[in-house]
């Protein structure tokens, strides 16, 4: 097969890989638009194999690393839980960061295989291309692995602040510069792995003193970035699929933060410094409610509201999937809706660990796509429901967001549940959320707490409206 | 002196003759060399652009491909779509082939196979998961 005509293929399967993002338009075309991704995927691999013709050993060490590559992939992908999505999500991008390191080592050992040169002698261009595309590899790497860590509990949530940290980042992004340089002008394999520490380094430093509930940007990002490596690569590799797919991801993900970010209202910039979400929130939303009385209620009082409601709209949030309490809710949606009563879900566009993860969590629960509701399609409905019921979710409800300027989360986009005629609000204390700010709903006289386990409280009013 | 003169210009015909054969290797030379280096590198002494050239053009394209295809992503979609771009950012298993399949060194088939497996887990993992995922999505039962 000619250079040409395999750069033709790899377009073919570059333009394939859009066509698979283009498909997640809607839930109805998603499932195509999968499809497209996966031959795109075989026509790059087998291009590859056609232009590269490796010999009958190379071969078969080819077979053998996709068979337990892609084995233990397909086992995990099976086996997940969708709860789990945000963990497995961030160890995926690990892995992209990690491959993009190697294949950059592969062409600096071997540089005459990749067409970019000999060794001693491989292209100025290359080599930048290389160092830019390995140190963004390890950033995400190391990152994705602490950002795994934290999502998974094995490691806390709060952020962790290094003295001078943003000096200490600055003097190894420095540093990181100038072996870059080294490593263009004198092709030196010692530059060439200091610059994979450094950027190992760099990504642990760059992701933990960012706090658990900023961990939905902190995904997004890291995805952009394994985007960015990959088109690193292949630059160095001149290959078109690579180039392609890397705009694609890094773009992709690069806007994934933006939305999170403006469903916190906070800069990225702000959350990249991190340090937010720590155990010293400030002292609460203005003092000057007198009476701090909380009306509790038990789950007789829910289900008796919810059977004589005519509407009535679910908030879900992260405390939903913790408790595993999607397939509960469903069922107690199943009840309400025999009793004629119009139901809906709301999703805030940060609720959940990682974008859209509530949306996968109601639909494997068999909670059809059309009652989920965005933030903006749904908030103006608030005022027509009989009852909101909240569940997992926190701040994203917290009405001194709209009204109080003196909040740290002033300006961040909420759902209207304190407008709704009654507000259930499901929660284990009156802890404050990963703001850790305190939340005014709950005193409010249309809100009755319900409090317990998220999946307990939902199956015992289950059981409540059958009575 | 007659013979002196026809000497030097016999002379003088010879090196004109080895200057014409250089040229015409030379020429060969450039032939071989704009063949293969393929399309990118006609252009390129045609028109004295660098290849990179190119690529980053296509770089640029693709940015502005993926934010507008990007945003009319559903947000109900945003965590298929999250694993989507893991899975097809794996299409750098490209480079992981060509490590393993016909490199000289051993440290680079090595560093290859590593890669390999990584981008094998990825691209299985990430497809099959969102093809599980987007399996769930249901529409309402009329």
């Amino acid at each position: 097969m000619s250079a040409s005509f395999a750069a033709f293929l790899y377009l073919v399967s570059g333009v394939l890989f859009i066509l698979a993002l283009r498909g997640l338009s809607h839930p109805t075309t998603s499932r195509r638009g999968n499809v497209f991704g996966m031959v795109g995927m075989a026509i790059a691999v087998l291009t590859t194999l056609l232009l590269a013709k490796p010999s009958f050993g190379g071969l078969a060490l080819i077979v053998l690393g996709i068979a337990i590559g892609g084995g233990f992939g397909a086992y995990v992908a099976k086996k997940i839980a969708m709860t789990a999505m945000p963990q497995l999500v961030a160890a995926f991008h690990s892995l992209v960061g990690l491959a993009a390191v190697m294949v950059a080592a592969g062409a600096l050992y071997a540089p005459e295989s990749f067409g970019i040169g000999m060794v001693g002698s491989i292209h100025t261009e290359a080599l930048v291309e290389m160092s830019i595309g390995v140190a963004i590899g390890a950033m995400t790497f190391t990152g994705s692995i602490i950002a795994f860590l934290k999502l998974d509990g094995r490691m806390s949530g709060k952020p962790i602040i290094l003295p001078a940290r943003h000096l200490i980042n600055l003097g190894l992004g420095a540093l990181l510069i100038i072996l870059v340089i080294t490593l263009a002008t004198t092709e030196s394999h010692l530059a060439f792995w200091l610059i994979v520490v450094l950027a190992l380094v760099l990504g642990v430093l760059l992701i933990v003193p960012i706090g658990g509930a900023d961990m939905p940007v902190v995904v997004s990002m890291l995805n952009s970035y394994s985007g960015w490596a990959a088109a690193g690569i292949g630059f160095t590799l001149q290959n078109l699929a690579l180039i392609i797919t890397g705009a694609l991801v890094g773009s992709s993900g690069a806007i994934l933060s933006y939305i999170m970010c403006k469903g916190m209202n906070r800069s990225f910039i702000s959350v990249i410094l991190g340090g937010f979400g720590g155990e010293t929130g400030p002292a609460g939303a203005g003092g000057d409610q007198g009476d701090r009385t909380v009306k509790q209620g038990s789950a007789d009082d829910a289900a008796y509201l919810m059977k004589n409601a005519a509407k009535v709209i679910i908030v879900p949030g992260y405390g939903m999937a913790v408790a595993q309490a999607q397939h509960a809710l469903r069922e107690m949606a199943d009840v309400l809706k025999k009793e004629g009563v119009d139901v809906r879900y709301a999703i805030h566009p940060v609720a959940g660990r990682m974008p859209g993860h509530m949306n996968v969590l109601l639909a494997e629960a068999n909670v059809p796509y059309d009652e989920v509701f965005e933030l903006d399609d749904i908030n103006s409905e608030f005022a027509q429901a009989d009852v909101a019921f909240v569940i997992g979710a926190n701040d994203v409800t917290n009405p001194a967001a709209r009204d109080d300027p003196s909040s740290p989360i002033f300006g961040m986009p909420i759902l209207n549940v304190d407008q709704a005629g009654t507000c259930l609000f499901v929660k284990r204390s009156l802890s404050s959320g990963y703001a850790g700010i305190d939340n005014s709903l709950f005193y409010k006289d249309n809100t009755m707490m319900l409090f317990g386990d998220a999946k307990k409280m939902v199956e015992s009013i289950v059981k409540a409206m059958a009575e | 002196m007659e013979s002196q003169n026809a000497l030097d210009a016999l002379r003088n015909i010879d090196s004109a003759g080895t200057a014409i054969e250089n040229a015409r290797a030379s020429i060969e030379n450039l032939l071989t060399d704009v063949a293969a280096q393929g399309v990118a590198g006609a252009a390129h002494a045609a028109t004295g652009v660098d290849p990179f050239v190119f690529h980053f053009a296509i770089f640029v394209l693709a940015i502005f491909v993926g934010y507008y295809v990007v945003w009319s992503v559903t947000p109900a979609l945003h965590t298929p779509l999250m694993s989507v771009t893991n899975a097809i950012s794996s299409v750098i298993v490209v480079g992981a082939l060509l490590a393993v399949g016909i490199a000289t060194s051993g440290l680079a088939t090595g560093f290859g196979f590593i890669a390999l497996v990584l981008a094998s887990v990825n691209i299985f993992g990430g497809f099959l998961v969102t093809q599980r995922m987007l399996g769930m999505y249901k529409k309402k039962e009329k």
